[in-house]
Order: C-alpha cells, then sequence, then structure tokens
C-alpha cells in the first residue's frame, strides 16, 4: 500500500495497460501535455502514435475510437471534460452502444472514453455536468464512476481490459484527493459494488466524488449513535443491485446520494430498484440528495447551495432514522 | 479539385469481366428488393443504389477483406462491391435469423466484419468518425491496410466530414472519403443543401480532392487505384466526389407518403440514358473488350445467385423473439 492522488492512480494504470497491451492508444486533445497530469509523459515514453494529440473534434473523435477498437486496437478517447461528451454524442449513442447489438456480436468494441466531470470548482455550467444519467439509459455502455485512487486505478485498468465499450468518469472535485493504493497489480471488477462503510440502521448509497462526503457524514453520525452503511456501486452499469438489496433488507432504510440532477439521476433510478424488489424490508420513505433540475452556478456560494454536501447527506439519514409513521 | 481524363482502357478482360459482373449482382439484389418491397415482404425501409453501381464497385475492387469500408443508408452495394454475402445481406433485410446480423440489424446496420465492412449506417455521416478510426488502427498496424468511408452528398453538410478532412490531414491517415454526389439530401436538390462544390472542401484542408463521373466505370476504377495507392503508400487521404444519380427514390415506399414530386421525369429520364451498367456493357461490347456472349453468361449467374439468396432468406425463420436480449455486452 503506498497513498497516491488520484490523478496519479489513473496515470499509473495507463502506465501499466501501455506496458502490458500494446493495442492500447489514448488519443484527444492536449494529451501529450496532459491538462490534468493523467496522461503526462506518456508521450515521451509510448511515442506520438500511441498517445497523440487530437484537434478540438469531439464528433469525429468518438466515432474514431470505435473504428480503431473494431480494426483490433483498444482506445483510450481522453474526451477532457465530461460536457465534452455531448458534442460528441452521436457517436457514442448511435453507434458505439449500438454497434455490437445490431450487428449480432460479431464485434467487440473495447474502447474507453474518459473524461472528467461534476461541480464544485467554480468551472460553470458547461463545464460542471454530471452525465452519467443519460449514458445509463443508452445500454450497452459500462459507466465507471470511482471515488477514490485505488477504485480509479483498478477499475480503469478493468475498463481498458474489457471488451465492451466504457465510459469512465472521474470527478473533477476530487483529482487530487489522495488515499491508499495497493501496490502491484490491481484490478476491480465492473459492477461491483464496496461496503465503505459498514453499519446497520441506514443504507447510505453514494458514489464518485459523493463518497468522500458521504464517508465524513457516516463517520459523524456514528458519533451521534446513528449506524450508516456506506455503499459504493462504483458502477452505474453495471449496476450492482445485489449489493444494494443486501444492504437496504438488512437496515430498512436508504438514502441515495447523487451529483446528478434529480430528474431520471442513478439516484432515483436505484430508488425505483430498491421500491419494487425491498419495499417490505422498508421502515422508512426513500431519500435522494440529488442536484436540483437547474443548471450548476458559477458563484462559489450558488454552487455551494445546490451541490449535495456532508451536512446535507447527513440531515437526509437523520430525516429517515427518525421517521416514524403518522 | 482536379478534373480526371477519361483515359483509354487497357485494363484486362477479366478485370473488366469481373467489374460488370459485380455491378450487375448489385443491381440484381437492387431490382429484388423493390419487388419484395412491394410484395410486403421487407419489415422495414430500404434505400437502393440503382444508378450509383459503378461507385462501390469501383472503389471497393482495389480492396482486400484486410481493408475497411463504413457505409452508409444506402449500403447494398458498398457490401456486395467489398465482398459480403448476398444470400446473408437479403436474409437480414428480410429480418430473418441467418441474416449477417441475425435480423438485428436490418439494410440499414448490414455489416460484416470478417470482410471489414464495418456496416450501413442509419445516421447520414454516421460512418465517417467509424472509417476514420479504422484508418488510425490501419496506420498503427503499419502493414498497408486502407480505410474507405462512403458518403452522400447530404452527409456532406454534416460537421464530422470537416473533422474527420482536418485530422486526416495532419495525420496522413490512409483514409478515403468517397462522396457519391447523387443529387439529392434525402429530398432536396443538392443546391439548396450545400454551397459550392464538395470537392472543393479537400483543399481547404490540404487533401488531394477529386470531381469524378461516377457513373464511368473505368474512370471511377482508376480514380480509386490513384488515391488507394496514395494511401497505401502512407501519402495520406483522398477525397473523392463521384456524381451520380439514383434511379428510385430517397426510401423505396417514399411514393405512399410525398404529396408532391420533388425531381422531374425529364431529369431522372436524362440520367437513366447515363445509367452506368448499359454504359459500360457497351464500352466493353463495342470496345471488343469482352465478348457479349460473356456478358450474357455473367447476366445469368448474376440473376441465379439473387434468385437462391432470396430463397434462402425466405426459407430463413424469424429469430426467437427471446433474441431481443443477446448480445448488448
Amino acid at each position: 500500500m503506498a497513498r497516491k492522488r488520484l490523478m496519479h492512480a489513473i496515470h499509473e494504470a495507463f502506465v501499466e495497460e501501455m506496458e502490458r497491451d500494446e493495442r492500447v492508444v489514448i488519443f484527444g486533445e492536449d494529451v501529450e501535455i496532459s491538462l490534468f497530469g493523467d496522461t503526462a509523459g506518456l508521450a515521451d515514453r509510448f511515442g506520438q502514435m500511441r498517445v497523440r494529440n487530437t484537434p478540438i473534434c469531439e464528433n469525429v473523435m468518438t466515432g474514431m475510437a470505435a473504428g480503431a477498437a473494431a480494426a483490433g486496437y483498444r482506445p483510450v478517447c481522453h474526451l477532457m471534460f465530461g460536457n465534452f461528451i455531448y458534442t460528441g454524442f452521436d457517436a457514442i449513442a448511435n453507434q458505439v452502444s449500438k454497434l455490437r447489438y445490431m450487428t449480432a456480436g460479431q464485434i467487440k468494441l473495447p474502447l474507453v472514453y474518459f473524461a472528467v466531470y461534476g461541480g464544485g470548482r467554480s468551472a460553470s455550467a458547461q463545464h460542471s455536468d454530471v452525465m452519467y444519467p443519460a449514458l445509463m439509459n443508452l445500454g450497452g455502455i459500462k459507466v465507471a464512476v470511482p471515488g477514490t485512487p485505488a477504485d480509479a486505478k483498478g477499475l480503469l485498468k478493468s475498463a481498458i481490459r474489457d471488451d465492451s465499450p466504457v465510459v469512465f468518469l472521474i470527478t473533477g472535485g476530487r483529482t487530487g484527493a489522495a488515499g491508499e493504493v495497493p501496490d502491484g497489480e490491481h484490478l476491480v471488477p465492473l459492477g461491483e459494488a464496496d461496503i465503505k462503510h459498514e453499519g446497520t440502521d441506514v443504507t447510505l448509497v453514494a458514489m464518485s466524488g459523493m463518497v468522500a462526503p458521504a464517508l465524513v457524514a457516516a463517520q459523524e453520525l456514528a458519533k451521534e449513535g446513528v449506524s450508516v452503511e456506506l455503499v459504493d456501486p462504483r458502477c452505474v452499469v453495471p449496476l450492482d443491485e445485489d449489493a444494494i438489496l443486501r444492504s437496504v433488507c438488512k437496515t430498512g432504510r436508504l438514502v441515495i446520494v447523487d451529483e446528478a440532477r434529480d430528474m431520471c439521476s442513478a439516484a432515483s433510478h436505484i430508488s425505483a430498484i430498491a421500491a419494487d424488489k425491498a419495499f417490505e424490508s422498508l421502515k422508512a420513505p426513500i431519500r435522494r440528495v440529488t442536484v436540483p433540475d437547474v443548471a450548476i452556478p458559477y458563484a462559489p456560494v450558488l454552487e455551494k447551495h445546490i451541490l449535495p454536501n456532508k451536512d446535507t447527506i447527513a440531515e437526509a439519514v437523520r430525516a429517515v432514522v427518525n421517521y416514524r409513521k403518522q | 479539385m482536379t478534373k480526371p481524363r477519361t483515359e483509354g482502357a487497357n485494363l484486362p478482360a477479366d478485370k473488366l469481366a469481373e467489374l460488370y459482373r459485380t455491378m450487375r449482382l448489385i443491381r440484381d439484389f437492387e431490382e429484388s428488393m423493390i419487388k419484395f418491397q412491394k410484395a410486403g415482404e421487407l419489415p422495414g425501409p430500404v434505400h437502393l443504389c440503382i444508378g450509383q453501381e459503378a461507385v462501390a464497385t469501383g472503389i471497393c475492387d482495389h480492396l482486400d477483406d484486410t481493408d475497411y469500408i463504413a457505409s452508409t443508408h444506402r449500403g447494398h452495394g458498398h457490401f456486395i462491391a467489398k465482398g459480403g454475402d448476398p444470400a446473408l445481406m437479403m436474409a437480414e433485410v428480410f429480418g430473418r435469423v441467418d441474416g449477417i446480423c441475425q435480423g438485428k440489424g436490418g439494410s440499414m446496420h448490414a455489416a460484416d466484419f470478417s470482410k471489414g465492412i464495418l456496416g450501413a449506417n442509419g445516421i447520414v455521416a454516421g460512418g465517417v468518425g467509424l472509417a476514420t478510426g479504422a484508418a488510425y488502427a490501419c496506420q498503427l498496424a503499419g502493414k498497408g491496410q486502407v480505410s474507405v468511408v462512403f458518403f452522400g452528398d447530404g452527409a456532406a453538410a454534416q460537421g464530422v466530414i470537416s473533422e474527420a478532412l482536418n485530422v486526416a490531414s495532419l495525420w496522413k491517415l490512409p483514409l478515403l472519403l468517397v462522396c457519391e454526389n447523387n443529387g439529392y439530401s434525402e429530398f432536396s436538390p443538392y443546391n439548396t443543401v450545400n454551397a459550392g462544390e464538395i470537392a472543393d472542401r479537400g483543399a481547404a484542408f490540404k487533401v488531394p480532392s477529386i470531381q469524378v463521373d461516377g457513373n464511368d466505370m473505368v474512370t471511377m476504377w482508376r480514380t480509386a487505384r490513384t488515391a488507394v495507392e496514395r494511401a497505401r503508400a502512407g501519402e495520406g487521404p483522398t477525397l473523392i466526389e463521384a456524381q451520380t444519380y439514383r434511379h428510385r427514390g430517397h426510401v423505396e415506399y417514399e411514393d405512399t407518403f410525398l404529396t408532391k414530386p420533388y425531381r422531374s421525369e425529364e431529369e431522372v429520364e436524362a440520367w437513366k440514358a447515363k445509367d452506368p451498367l448499359p454504359r459500360f456493357r457497351d464500352y466493353l461490347v463495342s470496345g471488343e473488350l469482352v465478348p457479349s456472349e460473356d456478358l450474357d453468361a455473367i447476366d445469368a449467374d448474376t440473376a441465379s445467385i439473387i434468385r437462391n439468396a432470396a430463397d434462402f432468406a425466405r426459407n430463413s425463420p424469424w429469430p426467437e423473439p427471446g433474441d431481443a436480449l443477446k448480445h448488448m455486452f
């Protein structure tokens, strides 16, 4: 184990996978100089054919990833900010998510779209979105949303090795966060949740950038005598329903934290699953801590007002634990 | 943009006969589609390329299975010219389990990856990114493979074409951008949706570009050869604008929903007079390049292939309904 920053863990994953398999290539805007540090130095190490700067052209880049994958490579298409997925959305939604299905499984599409997303940095509305709800609804694309350096490294390595398209999303507010990362080969399977904090009174589901404040909330609530089980799904597709339902059946209460806007969010989807499949276990209504249906504002005071934090999370947990049927 | 000379023929007879055969096979396939569509045998829409066969034939004759093509919604000709099995595509268009995509894709998604056919595409210009990425893969592999994207004059208005020209030129990708300019963007005439000439656009990106008579088989073949050779030699992309015409509508049942015609009878007839298939046949026979008996034998053979393909498609069962849940990952 060694303590590493999240982007350092990602950099390690890129290096290890590019060393391991020469079919792994990375292309995107400014990947040589590397805005976030995740791809820094890779061009020097692996050459400019395998680590290649592109023009700003997400429309063709997202399609290129599919074409290169169909032709035998394992491309990582680096989209920089998650909002730029929208400018490249045609190939993602119309080609990549459907190509294997439309052709009856003739091909595998081993590709990764990598992007940094989310709010909390005064990057304002066009650099702060949470786009995995839209991706979840496409089908055919796996979506990894790690919240710790160890999970980021292990999931990215799995994503690069996976034969299906994977969108790999890192929350912008967490890129500098540090955490313990196992030494040597470290793989985290796609679609396997992790219990970040064990408890018995309430299940708290949080993913990606919400794991850290949820963990703080769980620790603070423990001092109040509330035992929180924090479940981090780590991927929203495939979603580890079993792990979530197991925990809900144990605790009888569910709070979901999601940095997405509430409508058709991961939180609302998980909420629907729990209502369908764990109804008999529930002692209180399910609560979602999400972002209201507004764009992400610029001024720190405005942004802070709408993003979930440890206090709003703890408040929701208390409300659920204290719920009494009228 | 450069204009090619129409060069004299010095292609060997067997090559000329092979080109004729491919065109004829595409034509027969497409004419069978008219019949099956009218008879209500096809579950979904078909977009036919009758009149455009020389483009697919001329380009794909220079390609191997290890080269890639990305096609369009009007893709039957590309599939056949690239070596796809007409029977497997026929069964696909019929929606049957023996179709190349087991009935999951239909006409607009027929693909055969074992032959480098990345698929037809229901999104106009949808194949551009795929082919550009395949060209990047070809360049990485360093084995001289090439990638071709076919697109129409309608797709030329999509931004992704400019993006592909830019990156392909910068990276010197082994990519052919082949525009089949049939004069109509669905139901809108060329001049109402495209400013200027498509072949002029390559120059802005330093991509060698050429405008050719897409109904002239020999010119098409020679143009393609130059572009493919350039790409294989690592000299980068070429933009080819092939001027042609579709004899049929945008989509086969358009008469059932269009309230008025969008092109004149005279125009259609004028282009039918320039039909690439009889034109090539006349050229072969009158030039004493291939005996007409040989061409008759090819006609009989392709007709029989299409008859057998239709029997194969009709006799193939529907997929199991539960198969709708397979193949997502």
